[in-house]
């Protein structure tokens, strides 16, 4: 029979063991941290990737592609990353050492270590279903609660766009709306209830909000977008904007403000069956100007409370903008830049058309000739 | 043929059809034939020979603008998108 302290000694001769100078001057290296999540919590070494010893085999190979690079695996005290290293040996691995002391000793001697920014064990049980997709994460998760989004409008794309932005733990949300919610919008506008008929939008949408998630800081602007105020709004700092503008000049004021400001807009409309997203990245790609150097004569752009509007389309097409948006935060993914999707409910059909930058763009062109706001009312209305 | 794909506000003009099927060997010659038999609906988009400034076209999923204009060459089963914009996000 063999005891855990003669295992550790036989693994340990079979292993190589390095200490902290000779584990820094490997360069190259993939540094493991094999400990449990509250030990790393508590600090660990800077630059080091975070596998606990019982998920090790499953995940290293996201981590250390490359079996031939140099991993250097720690734990606080070198007997689970001696362990370890046996293990990624078995795995193929030829250049694993354990580190010397582990963490206890390296925090000793004043090494350099880092204190993680976690998440609570609230947020970790809310956003469970996010931290188990490797693409978003703890880190992405972490990037989504830092994150600013603005809302133009609080009616058909605002408010799914509200209410699932609110749910994927965006930490702030400002929503621009002047009006009030009346009983027309309720076959839509689900962030809007008959509990707040009458009530300001952004009161609402607010509310809705907060009754899903606490974490999320709701900023109102109970105010029609215009020249005047739109740079008091964007001073209070926006990572981006979800434009669900209900009108022409706002879409033209929006997109000069964030073209000279630089903050992408995700853009999305609708009309009775059909639906338009896409993403103005300012000089990453198109804008809206590019996009439609002019709107439509009046009689060709009615709105939906001219023309109507099947309810579940703002759904579909302010979920689709949604998903842009979260994408953009957590910076994953290929957003929709330069790429229209339209989708007609009635068919059920996606397509997809290029949008390409214009050169002769007044606004994000080589010369531009809009630089200030414009009277966008009166553009609208040639 | 082409299949034309027509927006929902054009769609009174082009007899409440979502599609409509027109020929040219450029899109030149298929908004002329497009006009002849849907006057309405042609001078909503194509007038004096020229693309009205308010309406996107795209051939097989490019914008004409960025290819040849008028004289963007239409394949036979090519999709053409007239596309104004929309503003609505009620």
């Amino acid at each position: 029979m063999t005891t855990y302290r003669e295992l550790l000694q036989q693994t340990k001769s079979e292993i190589s063991e390095v200490d902290a100078r000779a584990a820094q001057e490997r360069s190259g290296a993939v540094w493991i941290d094999v400990r449990e999540a509250d030990e790393w919590q508590e600090g660990h070494l800077p630059g080091a990737v975070h596998i606990p010893r019982g998920y090790l085999e499953s995940r290293v190979e996201a981590v250390a592609p490359d079996k031939s690079q140099p991993v250097i695996l720690y734990c606080a005290s070198a007997a689970r990353s001696a362990f370890a290293a046996k293990t990624l040996e078995q795995l193929g691995y030829t250049d694993v050492h354990s580190l010397a002391g582990g963490f206890t000793d390296w925090k000793r001697n004043g090494l350099e270590i880092v204190m993680p920014r976690t998440l609570s064990p609230e947020k970790r049980t809310r956003y469970s279903r996010h931290l188990l997709i490797p693409e978003i994460g703890e880190e992405g998760q972490l990037k989504l609660l830092d994150a600013r989004i603005l809302l133009i409008g609080a009616g058909g794309l605002g408010s799914p766009a509200a209410l699932y932005l609110a749910a994927a733990g965006i930490g702030t949300l400002g929503i621009v709306d002047a009006d009030i919610v009346d009983e027309t919008n309720l076959q839509r506008q689900i962030a809007h209830s008959l509990d707040t008929l009458g009530s300001p939008k952004v009161d609402s949408a607010k509310r809705a909000i907060q009754a899903l998630n606490p974490d999320v800081d709701v900023v109102t602007y109970r105010e029609r977008l215009t020249s005047e105020n739109i740079d008091r709004i964007l001073d209070d700092g926006w990572d981006l904007i979800l434009d669900g503008a209900d009108n022409f000049p706002t879409r033209y004021l929006v997109n000069d403000a964030s073209v000279w400001r630089g903050i992408p807009v995700v853009h999305g409309s609708i009309y009775r069956f059909e639906g338009q997203v896409t993403v103005f990245k300012p000089h990453d790609g198109p804008c809206y100007r590019c996009l439609f150097p002019e709107p439509p004569p009046p009689e060709l752009a009615p709105s939906c409370a001219e023309g109507g509007v099947l309810g579940v389309l703002p759904g579909i097409v302010g979920s689709l903008q949604t998903n842009e948006a979260i994408k953009l935060a957590a910076g994953i993914g290929d957003p929709l830049v330069g790429r229209l999707l339209l989708f007609d409910a009635l068919a059920t059909e996606f397509s997809e058309v290029k949008i390409d930058r214009r050169a002769d763009c007044p606004v994000c062109g080589e010369h531009p000739t809009i630089t200030e706001y414009i009277d966008y009312v009166e553009f609208c209305a040639r | 043929m082409s299949v034309v794909r027509i927006p929902p506000v054009l769609r009174t003009e082009a007899g409440g059809e979502r599609e409509v099927e027109a020929s040219g060997d450029t899109l030149r010659e298929l908004l002329e034939d497009l006009s002849s038999r849907l006057p309405a609906l042609g001078s909503r988009v194509y007038a004096e020979g020229a693309i009205r400034s308010f309406v996107n076209v795209y051939v097989d999923g490019e914008d004409v603008r960025t290819r040849d204009g008028l004289d963007t060459p239409v394949r036979e089963g090519s999709t053409v998108i007239l596309l104004p914009a929309m503003a609505g996000g009620c």
